[in-house]
């Protein structure tokens, strides 16, 4: 019985480290894609200014609530605009920076295989 | 034929990537989060400075009623700067200054306010600036603007003359 009761507590005590490990793994991930606006290039993740920090803290708090990393960074573009996300959504004012790459990339590939053609006639 | 045609082109890309570069040149790339003017003011309850009470923000601002909603902290120096010009807005009856005292110790804050006057109705102690980022603020002073719960603008930096001349414009 009483190892039982040793074996359930240890069993608690890592279920609930594992629980705070993945709230933290998602912590940086967040704070990794948050541009800190004081120091303008950094991210909330490696900047230590007094915003940043408090961004720390509300994440932390937004997780402890159960929000979902979506809703995290819908809270934050709400707040500050897009700009605060590293990682632009698609829609109707960033779909040029989006799509041009991949528009190009096509065309390049269109012209090369266009010459290779004319080599091979 | 083809030739003279080529080599117009790359001057014209050239002169165009010139002056596209130019022009960034002179763009500032500091970055302020766009406002948007006639947001519903943000819902949060809050601790109060002096009396230590929880309250919700619906409590401390009324309708049709302005509020200039001021960030403020005894460790930022554009603070003391603009507090004479706040002070000098709590004689207009019109608004209500409502302060949020952004990562500060309680002590610097009193000694703060007693030095430089407490121009403030009330104040929401935000000891980890969490408050401070449901307002869409990002430093210290930051000041908004408030009619109806909603905010009708917003002022990054300290207040000046120009500003205030602004706000009692507004209010009148």
């Amino acid at each position: 019985m009483k190892i039982l009761k040793l074996f359930f507590i240890i069993f608690f005590i890592f279920s609930f480290n594992h629980l705070k490990a993945n709230n933290e793994i998602m912590k940086s991930k967040i704070t990794k894609n948050l541009r800190c606006l004081i120091c303008q290039g950094q991210s909330v993740y490696d900047s230590d200014s007094e915003f940043a920090n408090s961004l720390k803290v509300l994440v932390d708090k937004k997780l402890n609530e159960g929000l979902s990393e979506k809703q995290i960074y819908s809270y934050f573009k709400d707040k500050y605009g897009e700009w605060i996300l590293y990682d632009p959504e698609l829609n109707k004012n960033t779909y040029i920076l989006w799509l041009l790459p991949i528009l190009i990339f096509l065309i390049g590939g269109a012209i090369i295989s266009k010459s290779f053609i004319i080599k091979k006639k | 034929m083809k030739n003279k045609f080529f080599s117009i082109f790359i001057i014209f890309a050239f002169i165009s990537v010139f002056i596209i570069f130019y022009k960034g040149l002179q763009d500032t790339n500091l970055y302020t989060p766009e406002t948007k003017i006639n947001n519903e003011i943000p819902s949060f309850s809050a601790e109060l400075f002096y009396s230590n009470k929880i309250v919700n923000s619906s409590e401390i601002f009324e309708l049709n009623k302005f509020y200039l909603l001021n960030i403020w902290s005894s460790w930022c120096i554009p603070c003391r700067q603009e507090h004479s010009l706040l002070m000098d807005l709590t004689k207009n009856k019109n608004i209500e200054v409502i302060g949020i005292n952004y990562k500060d110790t309680k002590i610097n804050a009193k000694n703060f306010l007693n030095e430089f006057g407490n121009p403030y109705e009330k104040i929401i102690f935000d000891k980890d600036g969490t408050k401070a980022i449901e307002w869409g603020a990002f430093g210290v002073p930051e000041s908004f603007l408030i009619y109806n719960n909603k905010i009708k603008k917003k002022y990054i930096g300290p207040l000046n003359n120009k500003i205030i001349k602004e706000i009692r414009f507004t209010v009148k």
